[in-house]
């Protein structure tokens, strides 16, 4: 599909493939804070976040980020990538899998530029809503 | 409350060089499968100089800072509060292993909302190579939640 997304011939409404994660586990979350650089103990300590008003210790929002991020460099040259946004609506939890979605919602021509706007979205096994945004994508005519 | 006279709040300018076994270490904690971020023949085989730093790894390398949560003491912020409300990246080049990243990180804005029982903090980010070229912009608006 990377090869084949053309400005001219992708459709508004037309979505990439989805990308399944694997449930959140205890060592994800501490593999992700050792790799990330992000310390912050409400992602792997459980006594901080019970502290911190919490049952249990949640993913960090970046985590979730860069899986959507991955469901659009699987597709999508990176460099084309001109900007990528996200809004994080619910916490992540561990058991929870999460899968992203990424649709074309726009078409656009920026400085002579064609651009497509792709909504991504991230939701747990019941379809509850953890992260919703945009990113802009440079595109061959 | 966070004190109003915090916007325009500079961190330290922070300087850090992207490590090859940074990038596969990240690229295996977020479940990425592509060689090009994790192998160099394969990076280099499509057209990158080394290993390409994936769209979300910069926020990550701010954090490298001496004191990444010293910014939240000056401000007089408490960890345990803090979620994170939304994240946007603005990008411009690239940017790969062997490359040198300097952050400039500014808090742009400070405003409440419930009756002050969510406060929010907007700390922009700029990120320059060491030929001094613009790479990415990132915007963090981080959510404290008070009671």
């Amino acid at each position: 599909m990377a090869e084949t997304l053309r400005h001219a011939s992708v459709a508004i409404g037309e979505a990439l493939p989805p990308l399944a994660c694997p449930p959140v586990t205890r060592t994800m979350l501490a593999l992700y804070c050792g790799a990330s650089g992000d310390h912050n103990p409400l992602h792997v300590d459980i006594d901080f976040a019970r502290e911190a008003g919490l049952d249990d210790v949640i993913a960090p929002g970046m985590l979730v980020m860069a899986w959507m991020g991955r469901t659009l460099t699987a597709q999508i040259p990176q460099a084309a990538i001109r900007s990528f946004a996200t809004r994080f609506h619910a916490m992540t939890r561990v058991g929870d899998a999460i899968t992203c979605t990424a649709k074309i919602v726009e078409k656009t021509v920026d400085g002579g530029e064609p651009r497509v706007r792709v909504a991504v979205e991230a939701r747990d096994q019941r379809g509850e809503l953890k992260a919703a945004g945009d990113a802009l994508i440079a595109l061959p005519a | 409350m966070i004190d109003r006279k915090h916007i325009g709040y500079t961190s330290p300018p922070f300087t850090t060089e992207i490590e090859r076994g940074r990038l596969r270490f990240f690229a295996q904690a977020i479940g990425e499968t592509d060689p090009i971020y994790t192998d160099e023949a394969a990076a280099r085989a499509a057209g990158h100089p080394s290993l390409p730093v994936p769209p979300t790894f910069f926020f990550c390398l701010e954090m490298d800072r001496r004191a990444p949560y010293g910014w939240f003491e000056d401000l007089g912020i408490e960890l345990a509060k803090v979620l994170h409300g939304e994240q946007q990246f603005v990008y411009h080049r690239l940017a790969h292993a062997g490359d040198r990243l300097r952050f400039d990180s500014t808090v742009v804005d400070l405003y409440e909302r419930k009756g002050g029982l969510l406060e929010f903090v907007v700390q922009d980010n700029v990120i320059t190579n060491q030929r001094g070229e613009r790479v990415a912009e990132f915007r963090r608006t981080l959510v404290i939640r008070h009671g």
